[in-house]
């Protein structure tokens, strides 16, 4: 007898495969879908009777390829045959088994999935709505939920996707060298865009598990490019990040900060494998924005307690960041290192300059407002403050501002 | 007499388990291991294949990222060593290739070590 959640794990674990290796064969992405799914809808009803096969991605592809060929077969007698091309890869069906579905068709297969989803002719929301149904294998319904939209409105963004991959005309040779460099990027940041949908929703039951979801196709990706330091510190970055889940938040569901989570809630297992592979990218002596971040959560990682966090480098690793890829936003999170090293006036004088272009940002007037309490300028302060409440996306971060407030009330005398 | 058991299966499918089904999993393993008490030394479960790294022991040791591929040469021992990051490991292979050079080392994070379970 073979376990229900092994046999759904071995689906889900083979899917990216023999999709890939579908659409191989058929050039498109619906009849490959479909393919799949009757051969998973096969293999829940064999496989538990009959144990898992040995190789279930292979399994899945033969089952699939020949139900959509059945298919192909009883339509091509009621209309006209299919063009030519839709089958023309069908000629290594003839090849010896073990050929056909070696490890290297699989990551081309996979690879190929990949790029197709995160066409450069599809704007971000399509790549990650067509990854997660495609890749991931989430019904419409469980990516509507995720993305808060309609049913209706998921299947006509993913149609769509679909329709513009087909218009695009995207070959379907495995990818050459230096296109899979430029578009092996693209994969990254849609993944890592997924991730964040995730991260920003917290402990959210629909909206949360798309940081696993992310962080398993990272791992999928990094298993294709395994001496990428940069896909390494993708998938560190979002493993050390998504380590601290179950202590990001209050029972209130209020937003606790960094340094006041209760460390030892962090999920260790996740805090490893992040460090893991940061050290591993580390030694290739290649850093990138990625690398770089993931650095910055791994030396908060490492620390036991806040007040040994190595502020020096986290600093020095922002500043790196900062020269990579400039943005007032890394200035911004710079600054709270710089604070803790040479206190609040130099993390202020740091940050003033930037604030036209963040002036309608909350965590600005929030590390504005925190850096003047501690110089105890508490009417600037106060002022600050009360721009970052203006200015917050959810009432937990007012709450967290309004503390800040009280705290400034609380010592009146203080105020100049 | 001692034996090691080494555990062998398919890691997309493991690291794709839910949370819940990865519990169910371990807590019939602990009931098994809490049993075998008696007779149970340390075990460990490993992360996966994607956080190793490969130490070719040639006189001149070469690190290869990713597990140990090769087919021709078999598992014949491994080590437990608790330090601080890879770099540290890395040279306790270092350290070890020099006393037994030939074939490769492959250092791979722990994800969950359970000490020896035997009363002494």
């Amino acid at each position: 007898m073979t376990d229900m959640g092994w046999i759904n794990g071995a689906i889900t674990g083979a899917r990216p495969a023999a999709v890939g290796a579908l659409l191989r064969y058929f050039r498109d992405l619906d009849t490959a879908e479909e393919a799949f799914q009757e051969a998973a809808l096969r293999a829940l009803k064999s496989w538990p009777a009959n144990g898992p096969p040995r190789d279930p991605a292979a399994w899945l592809i033969l089952v699939g390829r020949n139900a959509a060929l059945d298919g192909l077969r009883v339509r091509a007698k009621q209309t006209p045959l299919p063009p030519d091309e839709v089958l023309s890869d069908l000629d290594d069906a003839e090849l010896p088994l073990a050929e056909r579905l070696d490890g290297s068709h699989y990551r081309d297969d996979v690879l190929r999935l990949l790029f197709i989803c995160c066409h450069p002719d599809l704007p971000a929301t399509q790549q990650i709505a067509l990854a997660l149904r495609i890749v991931s294998g989430l019904s419409v319904a469980q990516i509507a939920r995720a993305f808060l939209v309609g049913e209706a409105a998921m299947e006509q963004r993913i149609t769509r996707a679909k329709a513009r991959i087909a218009k695009a005309n995207v070959p379907f040779e495995a990818p050459g060298a230096v296109e899979r460099a430029e578009r092996v990027g693209a994969v990254a940041s849609m993944i890592y865009l997924l991730f964040n949908e995730g991260y920003s929703a917290g402990a959210d039951a629909v909206r949360g598990p798309l940081c696993d979801e992310a962080i398993r196709l990272a791992r999928l990706l990094l298993r294709l490019f395994h001496t990428e330091p940069e896909i390494m510190g993708l998938t560190a970055l979002m493993l050390l990040q998504h380590a601290r889940l179950a202590a990001r938040f209050d029972a209130a569901g209020e937003a606790i900060l960094l340094e006041d989570q209760d460390r030892s809630l962090w999920n260790g297992r996740l805090v490893s494998e992040g460090l893991a592979l940061i050290d591993k990218a580390i030694r290739h002596n290649l850093p990138g924005p990625y690398q770089l971040q993931a650095a910055i959560a791994a030396t908060h990682s490492r620390a036991a307690r806040p007040e040994e966090t190595d502020w020096a480098a986290i600093d020095a690793l922002y500043a790196a960041l900062e020269r990579m890829q400039p943005s007032p936003l890394v200035t911004l999170n710079r600054a709270v290192a710089t604070a803790k090293l040479h206190g609040p006036e130099a993390a202020l004088s740091m940050i003033s300059p930037l604030e036209d272009r963040l002036s309608g940002y909350y965590y600005y007037f929030g590390a504005r407002g925190a850096f003047l309490a501690q110089l105890g300028r508490c009417a600037e302060a106060r002022a600050a403050f009360d721009r970052a409440i203006a200015l917050a996306d959810t009432p937990a971060q007012a709450a967290h501002i309004r503390r800040h407030l009280d705290g400034l009330i609380r010592t009146p005398e203080n105020d100049r | 007499m001692l034996y090691a058991i080494l555990c062998y299966n398919d890691e997309d499918v493991v690291w794709s388990w839910t949370k819940e089904e990865d519990d169910a999993v371990m807590g019939r393993l602990a009931v098994v291991q809490e049993r075998l008490a008696p007779i149970m030394g340390p075990s460990a479960r490993l992360l996966p294949t994607t956080a190793a790294t490969t130490l070719r022991k040639s006189p001149e040791p070469i690190v290869i990222d990713g597990p140990y591929a090769e087919t021709k040469e078999q598992l014949l021992g491994f080590y437990v060593i608790d330090v601080e990051n890879l770099d540290a490991a890395l040279d306790v292979a270092r350290q070890l290739t020099a006393a037994n050079p030939g074939g490769a080392y492959e250092i791979r994070p722990i994800a969950l070590y359970h000490p020896d379970k035997r009363v002494p």
